[in-house]
């Protein structure tokens, strides 16, 4: 590919008179994982929301290159359009894996609902597929017509990135996903993460305030603070050799295990 | 008590004011433009409270004329207490001419059936309907469920198919069946049994939904396709009975299940009373 | 000896550390370092302690970020080779020279929670499109060699003790063949049957055409492998 798949050009969002986030650009490239890391308020998430077409923008533009329609303006489309995209190239992984999931069906309806919204209509197949899913996130296949409600929490996560990747999302935008779990669980998610990006070669931007998940599962590293990018860089460069004051005093604050 | 109330003043032809008959008209007007869009409309003040035929009145009220024949059919029948109230209220405020039989009327208004007999181009199906939105069990904001039509977003509706499958091993929906409509909006047929789906399917005359509670409006338009939402391998079928009517023999209509002594004795008996009575009338000509 | 020309080319090279928490005190560690390395050769940084030796290989590897200068490396397939500059590269240029021309050997192996040993070693051939199959054959093979038993193939390497840690590290790190190679102690924590068996491993790939940059604090090992010596001195002038 000779383009970028995401490029951000000058993104500003304000509430009022507080700048959220301030002027942020990059690209990203097919195959790589950016990590966008801060502290609360450091304006990550609002950044990932208008990347992924949740916000948009006071100023600046995202502009994503899609399959077979060329580049396109993020916040240009068509809503239609934008919808249609967020259900097919792209994935979206909430912190709270309840946003993200229709908690009153069962899994095999979760996974199969971005199938079924692009027209599968054979039960027998949206079926398999799901279950193949299940497997793949490493849920018991067995809990297949179980609802959410019976989940646990690392479950239910994992649930929510297989409703995400079963129409083969090329980009997958990631909120804290393993925020709010238990340790062990924690470590589970990210290799299965770890696992997923590698083996269907998803890109991915994900938020997170854990420099651990960051060291694990990003290539790229873009540290905020107040809503300004003050660095960014290779992952284990960013983290070996911080250059800013601000991402010497977060790597220095890592308690040691 | 006078029969025509209208003729004293009290009441306007048909009930309500003529401006309002112009306003549900434009309504009826746009729904048959775009078949089974739900048009909003300004409903009014009826005689009777919402959940007892509001939407269906005031449909039937605006396009109703002298020269009209209504039939009014609650669950089938033609006697039942509502039906027999709405026939009379039109025959009152309207001085039309009213009838239980399907074939002779013009306008049928219609509680949860569609009549047996086959319509013919011409006649005019008023249903009334408690919720218009078929999404709305899946979704419960407006807001919502009206961009998910704009943008054809139905995959929920499905997803809910799916999930009937995946619970009963069939899909359990019997009445208020969804469907699509002219292949693009998705219409709640309103709580008619699944049986009487593919009647609407193409059928000759013009199909007209009053929501009143709601206060929306809906519309096939004559021989619009119809498609009642299934899987490719759980495809949509309609009930049957083992039994047939205990009245007339009839295997091809709806039939309910009739408890008639305090032994618990069952018979199936058709729903639509004009249906059964003719060909009742029918056997005994033989 | 055939002299063949460098596959790695680094000029004027300038790192320093700025430590901001302690009031912005600077550290210069490397000043105006300059090397070419060729391929069959292995260049042992020699010099003190903290003089930078560690900090010229993590700032070739792109781990540390110079301040100045210049680090080339020969990149790409065949006709499309060329010059790729690493200094203030763009992210997905580094990876991709970490991908398919630079192995880097670090002293400690970061722990994967999970994955089992086989499948760490195998993980950059995998990346460079190899079948699981062979990633993991190769994998196998490289441990063999390097003493780790098979039992332990399959578990995750976190409770291994260091040296095995160490070889599990070296195996990934060969398993690719990597053009230009750059190894940081990787003897370290080995006893002296394990130390041999890696000095055989590296030699092999010199020999068969690596550049490599190393930093061998054993004499003996150094004495094995090395082609040449590079003297790093504080704060990093060139010998």
């Amino acid at each position: 590919m000779t383009a970028p798949l995401l490029s951000a050009h000058g993104i500003t969002k304000r509430f009022g008179s507080r700048i959220a986030c301030r002027s942020v650009s990059f690209e990203l490239w097919p195959g790589e994982v950016l990590g966008i890391v801060g502290e609360s308020g450091s304006g990550k998430t609002t950044l990932l929301n208008c990347l992924a077409g949740r916000l948009a923008p006071d100023e600046g533009s995202v502009t994503y290159e899609t399959v077979s329609a060329g580049t396109v303006d993020v916040h240009r489309l068509s809503e239609a359009r934008r919808r249609l995209l967020t259900r097919t190239e792209w994935g979206f992984v909430n912190q709270d894996a309840r946003e993200g999931l229709r908690m009153g069906v069962s899994a095999g309806a979760n996974i199969g609902e971005r199938l079924m919204a692009i027209g599968a209509r054979h039960y027998g197949d949206i079926r398999q597929s799901a279950s193949d899913w299940l497997g793949r996130v490493e849920i018991d296949l067995d809990r297949l017509d179980d609802r959410p409600t019976t989940y646990s929490g690392g479950m239910r996560q994992r649930l929510q990135i297989a409703r995400n990747l079963v129409s083969n999302p090329r980009l997958v935008f990631m909120d804290e996903p393993t925020g709010g779990l238990d340790v062990s669980v924690q470590a589970r998610l990210l290799d299965l993460l770890r696992g997923l990006v590698d083996r269907f070669h998803l890109s991915a931007v994900l938020v997170t305030h854990d420099l651990g998940v960051a060291r694990l599962l990003t290539h790229r590293l873009m540290v905020m603070q107040g809503g300004s990018v003050v660095e960014d860089g290779l992952t284990d460069q960013v983290l070996d050799d911080p250059q800013h004051a601000y991402t010497q005093m977060l790597v220095a604050s890592i308690l040691p295990v | 008590m006078p029969d025509t109330n209208y003729e004293d003043g009290a009441y306007n032809y048909a009930y309500l004011d003529e401006q309002t008959k112009r306003m549900i008209r434009r309504a009826i007007l746009k729904a048959v433009a775009v078949p089974g869009y739900q048009v909003p409309f300004g409903g009014r003040e009826m005689p009777l409270p919402y959940g007892w035929g509001t939407g269906g009145i005031q449909v039937t009220a605006a396009i109703i004329g002298r020269d009209d024949t209504l039939k009014v059919i609650d669950q089938g029948a033609d006697d039942t207490t509502n039906a027999v109230s709405i026939r009379r209220f039109f025959a009152r405020v309207a001085d039309v001419a009213t009838t239980t039989r399907t074939e002779d009327a013009t306008v049928i208004q219609t509680r949860h059936r569609v009549p047996e007999t086959p319509l013919k181009e011409g006649q005019i199906l008023v249903f009334q309907v408690p919720i218009p939105e078929p999404l709305r069990m899946l979704e419960p904001r407006e807001t919502e469920t009206r961009t998910l039509h704009a943008l054809s977003e139905y995959g929920v509706m499905q997803v809910s198919l799916y999930e009937s499958i995946a619970r009963h091993g069939r899909i359990a929906k019997t009445y208020n069946y969804p469907v699509l409509v002219n292949g693009r909006y998705m219409m709640s047929p309103s709580p008619i049994p699944k049986f009487d789906n593919p009647k609407l399917d193409r059928n000759p005359a013009l199909q007209l939904y009053g929501a009143g509670r709601e206060k929306r409006i809906y519309a096939v338009p004559p021989y619009t396709p119809v498609k009642s939402l299934d899987f490719d391998d759980h495809p949509f079928e309609i009930e049957t009975w083992t039994e047939c009517c205990a009245l007339c023999g009839s295997r091809e209509s709806f039939l309910d299940e009739m408890i008639v002594d305090d032994s618990g004795t069952r018979r199936f008996i058709c729903s639509d009373t004009d249906y059964c009575q003719e060909r009742q009338e029918e056997r005994q000509g033989k | 000896m055939k002299i063949m020309s460098p596959v790695l080319r680094v000029a004027g090279l300038a790192k320093s550390f700025f430590m901001h928490a302690q009031g912005g005190l600077e550290l210069s560690v490397l000043r105006d370092v300059e090397l070419d390395v060729a391929p069959g050769e292995c260049l042992a940084l020699v010099g003190p302690s903290g003089a930078g030796k560690s900090t010229l290989l993590r700032s070739l590897y792109g781990n540390y970020r110079p301040q100045r200068g210049s680090i080339r490396v020969r990149h790409g397939d065949g006709d499309e080779e060329k010059w790729v500059e690493l200094v203030n590269a763009e992210p997905r240029i580094t990876l991709d020279v970490r991908r398919h021309t630079m192995g880097f050997v670090s002293q400690f192996l970061r722990v994967i929670p999970r994955v089992a040993t086989v499948d760490v070693v195998a993980e950059p051939m995998l990346r460079l499109g190899a079948s699981l199959e062979e990633a993991r054959q190769r994998a196998e093979f490289l441990l063999s060699v390097l003493g780790i038993p098979e039992r332990l193939w399959s578990l995750p390497p976190a409770t291994f003790s260091g040296g095995e840690q160490q070889r599990v590290n070296i195996a990934r790190s060969l398993i690719a063949d990597y053009p230009v190679l750059l190894l940081d102690e990787p003897t370290a924590s080995l006893d002296t049957a394990n130390r041999d068996g890696v000095i055989d491993l590296i030699r092999e790939r010199r020999n068969a055409g690596a550049a490599i940059v190393g930093i061998f604090h054993d004499v003996a090992v150094r004495e094995a492998l090395a082609t040449r010596l590079y003297t790093v001195e504080s704060p990093g002038v060139a010998a």
